[in-house]
């Protein structure tokens, strides 16, 4: 299964969000085979996901997760829907 | 039978499970999705009280480290730790009027004028276990005690994102977002002070800023060094020769004191981990049920949420907020209360939202000014506290 991880300074409170609007976009291309799950910056393991999104404000300290996709701004949907829908054109998932 | 239902009333893991598992039916989920999220909820509040055990292995030391270098007490102000610890005496309260609070917070958005649903689950959590402690201190107990911290959660959490919303609206140029932090007041002050004595002009993004102090929005990485600083000071203080006789073993003073130090990042950590556990199905629950019953409601998110709005700011915020803890622990000490020692974590998050937020409406006046009287408040808002946890205190 194809893998979205989120991060943030602590886990708890940011990137939940983007996880949750994540799945939504997801729910509205009619995606169902992704898993996406939020971490924290520092427990987050490169492994746990295939690609990140990360807000741009962490652009410098989230290089370690491998694949890293930067919102320009994590509350705008329109930017979100964009980005994943060509993660899952890139990733053959539509 | 009833004390069946009384003990799983009173086991808070299992009753945090239940409000999982209801929220999940109530969604529609189907059973195994229903039977992962009750017990990973389960699970999560156990490994919070895991986590709260570390830390106090780690702070019961340093207390006494505390008072026999300067014969005050000391006061750490982590939300993780405190909380934690609390949960274990205060957790089925806790969780009750968090999941009451969440009613009441859609109700108050379906029938009056604010339509802000807060979603910063963990500040709810919080939050719901500061009102369980002071109410129970004020002599409530069961069924009114839920009530009330119940209808007093829904409230604040309804009203907290109004108050700043103003700024918001200027920082983000639309009202469909709200801020959902508790600290919202702060907030407010940089926001209303920035305004003020600020010049919108002159924004902190203008400016050429070092970024290298980016890295300490890694709490692991910023609790380990603050709490170093922190235990090290105490111990060159308290003397390695007493740490070593009376706590330690033998092992000497500031080694241990070191390790003491990471052993609370490590319960953070922990602590982190298990409020995940806990919030990954009540969050999306609550989301999606407000959305359905409430349709023009407006999400209070967490304070990231503004950080790529002034990223300048946020650093200016959280240094500015940083010294504003500094010199008031020194106005502490000179006044002879409990000393707050100041937290990176709680500096850095308020610190830089306020930066923000007075960087939109006094530019880089406003964001210092604002982030600096934020920390001040911030610092001495716990002191007042202090007599209404006093019959709970850690």
């Amino acid at each position: 299964m194809f893998r979205i991880g989120t991060a943030c300074g602590s886990g708890l409170g940011s990137s939940f969000m983007v996880q949750m609007n994540i799945e939504s976009v997801l729910k509205d291309l009619g995606i169902s085979d992704v898993e996406v799950e939020h971490y924290d910056l520092s427990g987050a393991d490169p492994k746990a996901a295939d690609i990140w999104i990360v807000g741009r404000d962490l652009e410098d300290s989230a290089g370690h997760l491998g694949d890293v996709r930067i919102l320009n701004s994590i509350i705008d949907m329109d930017e979100l829907k964009d980005l994943v829908t060509s993660i899952c054109q890139e990733k053959g998932l539509m | 039978m009833v004390k069946f239902l009384l003990d799983i009333v009173s086991t808070p893991a299992i009753l945090v499970a239940l409000i999982a598992i209801l929220g999940l039916v109530l969604q529609k989920k189907v059973l195994p999705d229903i039977i992962k999220g009750g017990i990973k909820t389960f699970v999560g509040f156990l490994v919070v009280s895991g986590g709260a055990g570390i830390i106090q292995n780690s702070l019961n030391p340093f207390g006494t480290m505390f008072d026999h270098a300067f014969h005050l007490s000391g006061v750490v102000p982590n939300n993780e730790a405190i909380v934690a610890v609390a949960l274990t005496t205060y957790g089925s309260a806790t969780a009750m009027i968090m999941f009451l609070g969440m009613v009441f917070n859609i109700l108050i958005a379906r029938f009056t004028r604010f339509k802000y649903i807060f979603l910063t689950g963990h500040h709810t959590l919080y939050m719901a276990c500061m009102i369980a402690v002071i109410l129970s201190v004020a002599g409530f107990t069961s069924f009114p005690l839920i009530l009330f911290g119940g209808l007093a959660l829904g409230i604040i959490m309804s009203l907290s994102p109004a108050f700043v919303q103003k700024y918001m609206v200027q920082l983000t140029g639309n009202d469909k977002i709200a801020l959902g932090h508790f600290s919202s007041l702060g907030y407010w002050l940089s926001g209303f002070v920035g305004s003020i004595v600020g010049d919108k002009s002159k924004s902190t993004e203008d400016m050429k800023f070092p970024k290298s102090l980016a890295f300490l929005r890694d709490s692991t990485v910023s609790i380990t060094i603050s709490m170093a600083i922190i235990y090290l000071v105490v111990a060159t203080f308290a003397g390695s020769d007493y740490i070593a006789k009376e706590l330690s073993e033998g092992t000497n003073g500031f080694v241990y004191a070191l390790q003491l130090a990471g052993q609370f990042a490590a319960g953070v950590f922990v602590i982190l981990a298990g409020v995940r556990l806990i919030l990954g199905e009540i969050v999306p629950a609550f989301k999606g049920i407000s959305e359905r019953l409430v349709p023009n409601s407006k999400p209070a998110l967490d304070c990231p949420i503004v950080y790529p709005y002034a990223p300048n700011a946020v650093l200016i915020g959280f240094v500015s907020s940083f010294v504003g803890g500094l010199v008031s622990m020194a106005l502490m000490i000179v006044i002879g209360s409990v000393v707050i020692l100041p937290g990176v974590v709680p500096h850095f998050f308020c610190g830089a939202t306020a930066g923000v937020i007075g960087n939109a409406s006094g530019g880089v006046r406003g964001a210092t000014i604002g982030a600096f009287l934020q920390g001040v408040l911030i610092s001495f808002l716990p002191v007042f506290l202090m007599p209404v946890l006093g019959g709970a205190w850690f």
